[in-house]
């Protein structure tokens, strides 16, 4: 089933740039420039991009808070803008930079609150509460007030707040921004569950590449306002040949000469070759027979390299 | 009402019950919400207890060069007024709510759009809670110092008291719709210091703060209570609960604040719509 359907989406913002002391010159800006999307229930999509391309734009255009310039946009059946309220209560959000809980009441009130809110019944409140009170390791801090949390456990507070009332979208921007690397995995964890029992469509914004890796098996990557990939993330390697790397060391100097199909010879220091392959098998096999192997260890593609190399692709011309 | 519409489909009984519920819960967190502030309101209990005295002295040298009776108030009438004023300010919370300004400001608003509950009904559940919080704790206070210092006139029919609460539920509603316009400029111009301002200066003189507004020559009194809702904010609970006129002009003030609370809450539901349809959320 679709859960978000978009065609042509598009915002344009005026903004007013000073030329001089006196004039000021009215320019608009794309920051979305005619994106197209389509999510199936249960997915779970990386949003990427690098800064200011568009992607918290595009999120509040989706959740209704934001009004398209141009496009058509569906989430959950529903248009967004005119029926925020009722897609409201199909759909979680956190925005990392945001809180949603309220500043000076304890968790515990902030998440009854909500359930009024959401009008959750009292058992499905109770049972999605002890999952991420578990999961999240809400217990120790439960009752304090949120702005007494570090942002570590406001984060977490902020997790559950958007799942309280099951929705069947949970859209991140930026949830593991500024968390240090076990609230990081903890989080991670979490999404990587809740992404695994598949009856929630997770859109989740991020510039840590370790997020994506673990979480994503689908991402889509804009760039000033379009879309310039939409796979997965082998696909990515794959557009742009990058490739796993093999690294031999020797006892003495390796000089047989290596000639196998998709195999290079990247560097060698003698005891040393570093190799780039499509396929490991046959060039162990040689290196194995051919000289004193020490050790052999395989470095899958960074997946920052190849990021890098689609944020500096000027967009339009991709691949 | 747009209000109510939007939140729920159809008004059943079904859903008027769980509207209930609803705004009972977040009136119920504004409650304890503002209970935290403990230190705020004693601050707030000083001042305005400390302002209660000098405004009294005022008054009754006035009264006293005037002789028996002025405007309608008797002495004791007069004393009333400005200990309940004093009292009232802290609820109806005339001035110093920023807190929807400041959410549009940083962008934060945004995470009130995500609730599904329409914003201007959520910011009025949330104040109700507030005040009801005020009305024990910052209402009856300068009441009671006032009476043990001052001969203070006390209502004196039984349909007062419930006709002082009703009028205060409707000036605290009042007031939250003109504060809630105030704070909503904020959409529009990124600096709405001049329209605080405004409001500053205009609400504490048109509502009967400083002096009742029957101090005013006669048609500038009736322009003030059905052409402006100042009154409603303070002067109408104030006149009722002194006692100033019969039942049925008592009833007839209720009336006019019932006649701005609507209108207000209304124009609130406008401005926010049209906010919504052009507006530019701050930060990323
Ligand atoms: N309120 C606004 N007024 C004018 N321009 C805006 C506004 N909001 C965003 N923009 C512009 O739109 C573009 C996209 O912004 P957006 O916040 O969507 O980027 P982003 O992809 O979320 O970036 P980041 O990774 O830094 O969060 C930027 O060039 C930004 O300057
Ligand atoms: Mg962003």
């Amino acid at each position: 089933m679709r859960v978000i359907d978009v065609r042509g989406l598009r915002k344009e913002f005026t903004v007013r740039v000073r030329k001089t002391m006196l004039r000021r010159e009215k320019r608009v800006v794309a920051a979305v420039d005619g994106v197209d999307l389509r999510v199936e229930r249960g997915e779970l999509l990386g949003y990427l991009g690098p800064n200011g391309a568009g992607k918290s734009t595009t999120l509040k255009m989706l959740t209704g808070v934001l009004h398209p310039t141009a496009g058509h946009v569906s989430v959950c059946g529903f248009t967004p803008v005119p029926q925020r309220i009722k897609l409201a209560r199909r759909i979680g959000v956190v925005f990392g930079q945001r809180s949603q809980l309220w500043w000076d009441l304890p968790l515990r009130d902030s998440f009854d609150l909500l359930k009024a809110i959401y009008r959750v019944p009292g058992e499905q409140h109770a049972a999605q509460l002890k999952r991420c009170r578990d999961l999240l390791d809400l217990d120790s801090f439960m009752d304090t007030p949120v702005r007494q949390l570090s942002l570590g456990q406001r984060m977490r507070g902020e997790l559950t707040a958007s799942l309280l009332h099951s929705p069947e979208i949970l859209f991140l921007d930026e949830p593991t921004i500024g968390l240090d690397v076990v609230s990081k995995q903890a989080v991670r964890g979490f999404l990587a569950e809740l992404g695994a029992r598949g009856d929630t469509t997770i859109v989740l914004t991020t510039h840590d590449l370790a997020d994506i890796e673990r979480l994503c098996s689908r991402i889509v990557v804009i760039d000033h306002g379009k879309v310039v990939h939409d796979g997965s993330i082998q696909d990515l390697h794959l557009r742009y040949g990058s490739r796993r790397r093999v690294i031999a060391d020797f006892d003495v100097a390796f000089t047989y000469p290596v000639d196998l199909p998709g195999v290079v010879l990247e560097s060698s220091t003698g005891t040393r070759l570093v190799f780039a392959v499509d396929e490991v098998g046959p060039l162990a096999a040689v290196l194995a027979a051919n000289g004193s192997l020490r050790d052999l260890s395989i470095a899958e593609p960074e997946i920052e390299d190849v990021i890098s190399r689609l944020y500096q692709t000027p967009a339009g011309q991709v691949g | 009402m747009g209000l109510v519409t939007a939140t729920v489909d159809r008004l059943t009984f079904r859903n008027f019950t769980e509207l209930a519920s609803l705004t009972g819960a977040i009136a119920a967190s504004g409650f304890r919400r503002f209970s935290t502030y403990r230190q705020a309101t004693v601050a707030s209990l000083v001042t305005n207890t400390m302002f209660g005295f000098l405004r009294t002295y005022v008054m009754l040298a006035i009264v006293g060069t005037a002789g028996a009776t002025l405007a309608g108030y008797t002495g004791a009438q007069l004393a009333g007024y400005v200990w309940v004023g004093q009292g009232l300010l802290g609820v109806v919370l005339l001035w110093g709510w920023n807190d929807l300004a400041e959410r549009i400001r940083s962008g934060d608003v945004v995470t009130d759009l995500m609730r599904p509950i329409h914003p201007v009904l959520s910011y009025l559940s949330a104040d109700l809670g507030r005040a009801a919080y005020a009305m024990m704790f910052r209402f009856l206070p300068p009441i009671v110092v006032g009476a043990l210092v001052f001969q203070i006139y006390l209502p004196k029919d039984l349909v007062t008291y419930p006709l002082f609460l009703i009028s205060v539920l409707l000036a605290v509603i009042v007031c939250f719709a003109c504060r809630y316009l105030v704070n909503a400029s904020a959409f529009w111009l990124l600096d709405h210091r001049g329209v605080t301002m405004f409001w500053l200066f205009t609400s504490g003189i048109m509502g009967g703060l400083y002096f009742p507004v029957h101090f005013l020559p006669d048609w500038a009194v009736a322009l003030l209570w059905f052409g402006t809702p100042g009154p409603s904010l303070l002067q109408a609970p104030m006149d009722i609960f002194v006692e100033r006129d019969g039942v049925a002009i008592r009833v007839g003030l209720i009336g006019i604040q019932l006649f701005w609370a609507v209108l207000l809450l209304w124009v609130c539901t406008v401005v926010q719509r049209r906010a919504e349809r052009k507006m530019v959320i701050q930060g990323g």
